[in-house]
């Protein structure tokens, strides 16, 4: 497994998914989940559907990252028209746009592989990726491409969330299957937690629900490396009503009562 | 040859100073911010970030207090974890920060509430540029000698509620002896916003962080 996928996997990555539950709080609120047993089928359903789409572009975008001639804008787009909810839109700008912060800093220490261009320094409160030729001394980087991520982010600045995990696990030498596993799991690991951290559940029984959900987010992450090539337009569109109406009903109830988790 | 340092510089000219306020429940932080901006309000650009759980009611208070408009306050959820949100995964607090830059270019000072958490919660260095702690008497005297991060390396620590101390045994003498002692000489500031409600000490030792 590639390096930076665990990294962009692992709960201590800082890119803000802590404060989102993925619809738990929503569902736990309304009763639809309450104990350890009724937290499988929630992420069960949660992987085949958000988590699908999640790992479909994550594929499509780790895919285009090893090449030169990425359209991110339609990429972004194609991934915006299959998130009918508002909220979950804004949710996953959120986690795009906190990714991509941590991967400028990322950047700016020099990394050991070879395909992050070297010499590139910026200034980590600048809000520009730095591109090609931006920063660098004379005549050093004329012949380097420009990095797939900062091609994103020109193009993009607050790209959804699959789009530039794909991107980065992409250009740090991963493979499209590398992308869809992180995100993937990212999909339930995170109302995972945040069911453990909300109602109290035993954290060893939530562990284990999700080992054993294992086979199910292979099979999500190989499907969706299988469609990586494919042009943005022709990608699978998996949804859920469900999910989508949850996280709308969340958004309107924080502005009426107290909501913990940003979603 | 040694690695090239990444962090920006502590108080760049270019961007608002920004001061953690933590420490444990009910100890006074949310009135102590509160302090804050009546007493600074007229005379610098300031604006809040709470981590606090924040309702509509808060905002409706605050505006009818005439103590900050709620435009200058963004509130953060934290998913249960009121320290991971300003130590180990700052994201969220960099956006609300954000956020009230590009809605107030001129802001000077941004205050950044924590949720109430115990002792051992601090501010992370990548977040703040100085960190408040707030501990009060009724939180019992021997708080100070217990320590903990927040107690022992906050840039300024607060003993609040003085008011109280009678009502509750806790002696002045030895929590401000203690805390000498465990911060080496740090800045301690004892208060009472009953008595002195603008918080006059504090808002001076915030004054001086913005020179």
């Amino acid at each position: 497994m590639n390096v930076m996928a665990l990294l962009l996997a692992d709960s201590r990555f800082p890119g803000g998914g802590h404060v989102h539950s993925g619809g738990l709080e929503e569902a736990a609120a309304r009763g639809l989940v309450r104990t350890e047993a009724d937290l499988p089928a929630f992420l069960r359903n949660r992987l085949r559907t958000a988590g699908a789409l999640a790992a479909t572009f994550a594929a499509a975008a780790a895919h285009r990252a090893s090449g030169s001639d990425a359209n991110w804008s339609t990429m972004d787009e194609e991934l915006d028209a299959r998130t009918p909810s508002a909220a979950q839109r804004a949710a996953s700008r959120a986690q795009g746009k906190a990714t991509a912060r941590a991967t400028r800093m990322m950047v700016a220490a020099p990394l050991s592989t070879a395909r992050w261009p070297q010499g590139l320094l910026r200034d980590a409160e600048r809000p520009e990726w730095p591109l090609h030729g931006a920063q660098c001394p004379e005549g050093s980087l004329r012949d380097v491409q420009p990095h797939p991520v900062s091609a994103l982010l020109a193009a993009v600045p607050r790209p959804h969330h699959p789009v530039v995990l794909g991107a980065v696990v992409g250009a740090g030498g991963g493979s499209p299957a590398d992308a869809a596993l992180a995100a993937a799991y990212l999909s339930i690991s995170g109302p995972a937690s945040a069911s453990v951290r909300l109602l109290g559940l035993d954290p060893l029984r939530v562990n284990a629900i999700v080992a054993a959900l294992g086979p199910d987010v292979t099979a999500v992450a190989e499907a969706a490396a299988a469609t990586a090539h494919l042009e943005p337009a022709d990608l699978p569109a998996p949804g859920s009503p469900g999910l989508d109406l949850l996280a709308e009903e969340h958004d309107r109830h924080h502005r009426e009562e107290v909501r913990l988790f940003a979603s | 040859m040694p690695e090239p340092d990444p962090h920006p510089e502590l108080l760049a000219g270019d961007r608002p100073l920004r001061i953690g306020i933590g420490g444990p429940v009910g100890s006074g932080k949310t009135a102590l911010v509160a302090a804050l901006c009546r007493s600074l309000g007229a005379e610098l650009e300031l604006a809040v970030v709470t981590n606090d759980i924040y309702t509509t009611e808060d905002a409706d208070f605050l505006r009818r207090a005439g103590v900050l408009d709620p435009s200058r306050i963004e509130a953060v959820q934290t998913g249960c974890c009121p320290h991971t949100a300003i130590r180990d995964d700052i994201t969220a607090n960099l956006d609300a920060v954000d956020v009230l830059t590009e809605r107030f270019p001129s802001l000077r000072l941004v205050i950044i509430e924590s949720g109430g958490d115990n002792l051992t919660a601090v501010f992370s260095r990548g977040l703040v540029d100085r960190q408040i702690f707030v501990v009060d008497v009724a939180g019992g005297d021997k708080v100070p000698r217990k320590g903990g991060p927040g107690v022992t390396t906050a840039d300024l620590l607060v003993i609040n509620k003085t008011d109280l101390a009678p009502l509750v045994g806790a002696d002045l003498t030895v929590m401000a002896g203690d805390a000498d002692r465990v911060r080496g000489g740090l800045p301690v500031i004892q208060q009472s916003l009953v008595d002195t409600p603008e918080a006059p000490e504090v808002s001076d030792w915030v004054r001086k962080q913005l020179v």
